[in-house]
């Protein structure tokens, strides 16, 4: 398989998802599965062929410095799981 | 005619002549919703007091006269459009309390027409799926047989509208979500060029192939709900700074001379035979209408718009769906040892199978030592995919194909298979891919279920492809059938 445990861990890990023993070897076989469909693309030639990272030619859209009204800090708190201070309220990030 | 099978067209014309208010095409709509829902399950909110009020509304507004076309119609918005004070959950339970603070662009935009709406509709979870199974919640049913799947992910909206649950919705379509399940229902639905509707207020998926777009009974109707929501915004720097025409004056039944190219890769050998009969009709159909079909076109790259897809919009996905930690809004898991333990539990609990399969494919085609491989690659494919169709258009006004290689499958049949759910998206993904806009009509039946005819067009020809869809429709019956419910 493609994919090993160790490296399904790996992604788990950079994806924070906590993954159950189960979850882990499901997700190893079904992600390897689709990795495998993955090596069509090998017969492609792209040699010289510039990556579309969005199908419009827009670039640096830019508008005026102009300060405008915020949205209220109620607003912005009013689906906070915990809150405290007019601040979202996590556990301790560093030791 | 029951007042909830009304067309836009013709709700309009009647709200106008004041032959039936707002509230009573409201009242009627809701009544149908209660009736139905039981068994279609199209709908994760329903919100009748506020459409009552919204129809009020609209019935002053109409009594003052010069009210704009939809004003005082009833519609449903998919569950991944932001609603200012109502809840937006994205079938998922991850956003199942989630009471977004802010309206989207289009919401404001169509309640400044005086839109009525009825409720938010289910989804596949976060927008991944072809059938609406991957809904957090509750499947929902095809109103043309409810042992079978409405399509997906905007399968709620698609379900809603054949089943005169709404008189038209919004959806939402990054590889298909519009057209496919209406496709399967029996409707009209329109995926626009990338950067014609705003998606500010569109929870992301893929930012680069994400769009809101109508689905709805007639291509009148269509052009109606697009003339609303299209246009730039300030909001969105990845929407098009062009002006809008009015997408209704295009819908003139005359396609004499018009050169149409039917790509090779799209009717391959595993299309449904009833499916493949069906299109062989309707482009006959479009060739006695005067237009010149050409069947020697190909796009060679199509068979690797799949695999592209499924490596980019899971990347794009990965980075978009990293917001939901449990911090700021949405599910939150708080009985860990340490703020990482919160987060991944709330990550665990939160998502469904599918999005963690999509968050990983994306995470790990991103990831040091497989960018090159996988994501460029994919995206320098999808160049070569973009150029081909440029190219394409060069010759020909616009493309016909099949929406789905088959029809509405039975529930539960494909939700084992992850690979298998994927190849129902085939015909639909390359659009996606190159920004090009392309809407699904009705196009005639097979075994008792609809089957729809897809054009495509150049970007920003949503005229041509509207004006194809309509004279197609107005030469055929199709959009007057109804499900036996």
């Amino acid at each position: 398989m493609p994919l090993s445990r160790e490296e399904v861990l790996h992604i788990a890990l950079l994806a924070r998802l906590g993954l159950t023993p189960e979850d882990v070897s499901r997700f190893q076989e079904q992600l390897s599965q689709i990795v495998d469909y993955f090596e069509v693309l090998k017969e492609v030639d792209t040699e010289g062929v510039s990556p579309t990272f969005y199908p419009l030619p827009l670039e640096n859209i830019l508008r005026e410095d102009e300060p405008s009204p915020s949205m209220p800090r109620e607003k912005i708190l009013s689906n906070a799981p915990r809150q405290e201070d007019w601040c979202f309220k996590v556990k301790a990030i560093l030791e | 005619m029951e007042l909830y099978y009304l067309s836009i067209g013709e709700a309009s014309e009647l709200l106008r002549r004041r032959e039936v208010s707002s509230e009573e095409l409201t009242r009627a709509v809701l009544a149908r919703i209660e009736e139905l829902e039981p068994r279609l399950r199209a709908f994760v909110t329903v919100t009748p007091e506020l459409a009552l009020e919204q129809a009020r509304r609209a019935d002053r507004r109409l009594r003052e006269g010069d009210a704009p076309p939809l004003c005082g119609i009833p519609a449903a918005v998919k569950d991944n459009i932001c609603t200012q004070g109502v809840r937006t959950t994205c079938s998922s339970r991850m956003l199942e309390n989630f009471v977004p603070p802010y309206d989207a662009t289009v919401i404001e935009r169509l309640f400044r027409e005086g839109m009525v709406m009825v409720g938010k509709t289910n989804m596949d979870e976060f927008a991944m799926g072809s059938s609406t199974e991957n809904s957090a919640f509750f499947p929902t049913r095809n109103p043309w047989d409810l042992s079978r799947v409405p399509g997906g992910s905007s399968g709620g909206s698609a379900a809603a509208v054949a089943a005169g649950e709404a008189v038209y919705a919004l959806g939402s379509d990054t590889g298909g979500s519009i057209r496919q399940p209406a496709s399967f229902c029996g409707v009209v639905g329109l995926k626009p060029t990338y950067g014609l509707v705003s998606r500010f207020g569109l929870v992301a998926f893929a930012s680069s192939l994400d769009q809101i777009g109508p689905i709805t009974r007639r291509v009148y109707d269509c052009a109606l709900v697009l003339n609303a929501i299209a246009g730039p915004d300030p909001r969105d720097s990845t929407s098009a700074p062009r002006p809008v025409p009015d997408y209704t004056a295009a819908l003139i039944p005359e396609i004499k001379g018009m050169r149409l190219g039917v790509p090779k890769e799209y009717f391959p050998e595993g299309l449904q035979p009833e499916v493949r009969d069906v299109l062989l009709k309707a482009i006959a159909k479009l060739e006695e209408l005067g237009a010149e079909v050409d069947w020697e076109l190909s796009l060679p790259h199509t068979k690797y718009a799949l695999a592209a897809y499924y490596i980019v919009a899971p990347s794009e996905a990965s980075a978009n769906l990293a917001r939901y930690d449990g911090v700021k809004y949405g599910f939150s898991f708080t009985k860990g040892e340490s703020m990482w333990d919160d987060m991944e539990n709330t990550r665990r609990l939160g998502f469904g199978a599918e999005v963690k399969r999509r968050i990983m494919l994306g995470t790990y085609a991103l990831s040091a030592g497989y960018y090159d491989a996988y994501y460029l690659k994919a995206l320098k494919v999808r160049t070569l995919i973009r150029e081909e169709l440029e190219e394409a258009f060069q010759k020909y006004h616009a493309l016909l194909t099949p929406t789905s290689p088959t029809v509405a499958f039975a529930l539960g049949e494909k939700v084992f298979d992850p690979l298998q759910m994927y190849l129902s998206d085939v015909f639909t993904i390359p659009v996606n891919m190159a920004g090009i806009p392309g809407i699904s009509v009705p196009a005639g039946m097979a075994d008792s279920l609809p089957v729809g005819l897809q054009i495509l067009g150049p970007a920003f020809g949503e005229e041509t492809i509207l004006r194809l869809a309509y004279t197609y429709e107005q030469a055929t019956a199709w959009h007057t059938l109804r499900p036996a419910l």
